[in-house]
């Protein structure tokens, strides 16, 4: 992959919550097409990071480049041009509930693109059906339930083909069978569409199911201390990330 | 975006129904990156009719032309053979597979049927506001008796929020109705040569009527749309049913402080907001009518009775309830989800002003009835 030039490139970056710093010198690469998982122990920084690759938090230090945009320095305009070429799925869902379902994952579509009423529709219709919620498409967001929450906000995340899909926990709180259908929906995403995902997730199935590569972050050290494939971080990585992913049982 | 199933260069994207064959076929060629109109299915084309989809020389596509497929066969009802589409494209159509869930909309049904469920909701809702007062009249007795699980120090907070954060705007609300009241009296006292009987009018006035409506009135803006936005999120965040899971009473806990604060704050409210409405007509008499303060003071403490200052603090404190009463009862019955937050907050508003006012008609035709 490092011939190819990276889609995002994070040098040295620092995060902080006023004084209070949550991990600092993390570098790393997300290269088209690449699946990152980002994991760690709770309150680590995992979806703090993910807010600063969106751009919803500015870095304490470092950089964070999108090509030859960097986010520290980028303007309003140029945040918004980027910010579309993204799908983020946020923690809880983050569907807007005076929308039904099909409205949610529609307002990207009617927005930035210039599709018939009616291709928009089928496109949301398309995108709730690869999650299995077609079916939910005229259904308030309040009448879903945690799980279905999850993977409508999926679908409104994909309704622009995005070419980097940010996932916050999408597996959390699924069935396995809906959770291995996300899965294979990953990878068919990132196989047939050329997406890049960064995912944020604990769910080790997942893991070794998608992941390119993970990247460890480490609440006591504040920073990364691996990044790898996760079969590599298994069998080789560090004591404290072997010992994670083999869910406590010492290694 | 997807990498071209046979290598071939792109070329412009063709779609085409063959019916000549035995079974219809829909020809896909070239580059469908950015496309995704079908043609029409011919008309012989029923529901469940085989259609086979020739995707050979398709070199491109991305999910527009996953979904104008998925749109012929769940749509339209065609039972497509997809097995000569680029593996990426039918691996996404199986992905789109049927639904897991049946649809939750609600079925169409007659306008008979409509004003049915219309009067069934309205009558769920009285009644839910009627279980609601009742519970809270029990929590309220057992407060009285010393058993409540109410904490002193959610009261005290409440005392805070309700009372002196709401002193500005009572104050200013007060003083400028006092005002225009001193006015419109005077000026229509003024024709007879009666501007004396101003004092009269203000003082009555205000605190018979006016300081306690318009004290009930901003506490509804102010107190009874933040207690229904605070319960509501706590009901949206599950907080309330967090202290049900616990056995706790959600009414104990955070309907009494509320009603209980707004209940003690409510006379201190309205006995200062009469005493700024009369400080206004005063001002309004002294400075523009030319009448003498010392004569003002004193038409103001002969026409001021016992009864006026009674009825004016029991309205007051009524109102308040009142207000407290729609705040709590339509956050703690809100959805869960921050558009119904917004709409208890509204409904709790607009249903303590209607309370109020038909509270004030009711006491007003009643009171004068008795002669009070």
């Amino acid at each position: 992959m490092s011939d190819v030039p990276p889609l995002i490139r994070v040098t040295d970056l620092t995060m902080a919550y006023g004084h209070t710093v949550v991990q600092q010198g993390l570098t790393f690469d997300v290269f088209p097409g690449e699946i990152l998982v980002l994991m760690g122990g709770s309150g680590c920084g995992k979806s703090t990071l993910l807010r600063h690759l969106i751009g919803l938090q500015l870095p304490a230090a470092g950089h964070i480049r999108y090509g030859d945009i960097d986010l520290a320095d980028a303007d309003e305009l140029q945040l918004d041009q980027l910010r579309r070429q993204f799908g983020v799925m946020f923690q809880a869902g983050a569907l807007w509930s005076s929308m039904s379902v099909g409205e949610n994952v529609m307002l990207p579509l009617r927005e930035f693109t210039d599709l018939l009423p009616r291709e928009i529709e089928t496109l949301a219709r398309f995108k709730l059906a690869l999650v299995g919620l077609d079916g939910a498409f005229d259904t308030s967001p309040a009448a879903l339930s945690g799980g279905m929450k999850k993977r409508a906000a999926i679908a409104r995340a994909m309704a622009l083909d995005p070419t980097l899909l940010y996932l916050d926990e999408p597996s959390a709180g699924l069935d396995p069978l809906t959770s291995t259908r996300l899965d294979e929906l990953i990878l068919n995403l990132r196989d047939h569409l050329g997406s890049a995902v960064v995912m944020v997730t604990h769910e080790l199935d997942s893991i070794f199911a998608v992941a390119d590569r993970a990247l460890f972050l480490d609440a006591k050290e504040k920073t990364m201390t691996a990044l790898d494939t996760p079969r590599a971080l298994l069998e080789h990585g560090p004591d404290t990330i072997r010992h994670f992913m083999r869910r406590g049982v010492p290694a | 975006m997807p990498a071209p199933p046979n290598g071939s260069s792109a070329t412009a994207p063709v779609a085409r129904w063959d019916t000549t064959a035995d079974m219809p076929v829909l020809h896909l060629e070239g580059d469908w990156r950015g496309q995704g109109l079908l043609p029409i299915p011919p008309a012989t084309l029923v529901a469940a009719s085989p259609v086979l989809v020739d995707g050979s020389k398709l070199t491109h596509f991305d999910t527009r032309l996953a979904a104008a497929l998925w749109a012929l066969g769940s749509g339209q009802g065609l039972a497509l053979n997809t097995q000569s589409l680029p593996p990426g494209l039918q691996a996404i159509l199986s992905l789109a597979a049927p639904a897991q869930e049946q649809s939750t909309s609600t079925p169409h049904s007659s306008w008979l049927a409509g004003v049915g469920l219309l009067w069934a909701a309205r009558l769920g809702s009285t009644r839910q506001t009627l279980a609601f007062v009742g519970e809270l009249l029990l929590a309220l007795s057992r407060a009285l008796r010393g058993r409540t699980a109410m904490r002193g120090s959610d009261l005290l907070h409440q005392l805070q929020a309700t009372g002196p954060s709401s002193l500005g705007i009572v104050s200013l609300v007060s003083f400028l109705v006092g005002l225009i009241l001193a006015y419109m009296g005077a000026a229509q006292l003024q024709r007879f040569g009666a501007q004396i009987y101003m004092a009269d009018l203000v003082t009555i006035g205000v605190v018979r009527e006016i300081a306690a409506l318009m004290t009930g009135i901003i506490l509804a803006g102010r107190v009874g749309a933040a207690f229904a936005a605070q319960l509501g999120s706590m009901q949206a965040n599950e907080e309330v049913d967090a202290l049900q899971s616990m056995g706790l009473n959600p009414i104990e806990h955070l309907v009494l402080p509320r009603v209980l604060a707004m209940t003690l704050v409510a006379p201190l409210l309205t006995t200062y907001a009469a005493l700024v409405g009369m400080l206004a007509g005063l001002m309004v008499a002294v400075g523009i009518y030319n009448v003498e303060p010392l004569e003002y003071l004193i038409r103001c403490q002969d026409s001021l009775t016992l009864t006026h200052v009674g009825i004016g603090l029991l309205k007051g404190t009524v109102y308040a309830m009142l207000v407290a009463l729609a705040g709590c009862r339509q956050g703690l019955h809100a959805g869960r989800s921050a558009q119904a937050v917004g709409d208890a907050t509204t409904a709790a508003v607009v249903q303590a002003i209607v309370w109020i006012v038909v509270a004030a008609s009711i006491m007003t035709m009643t009171f004068q009835r008795l002669g009070w």
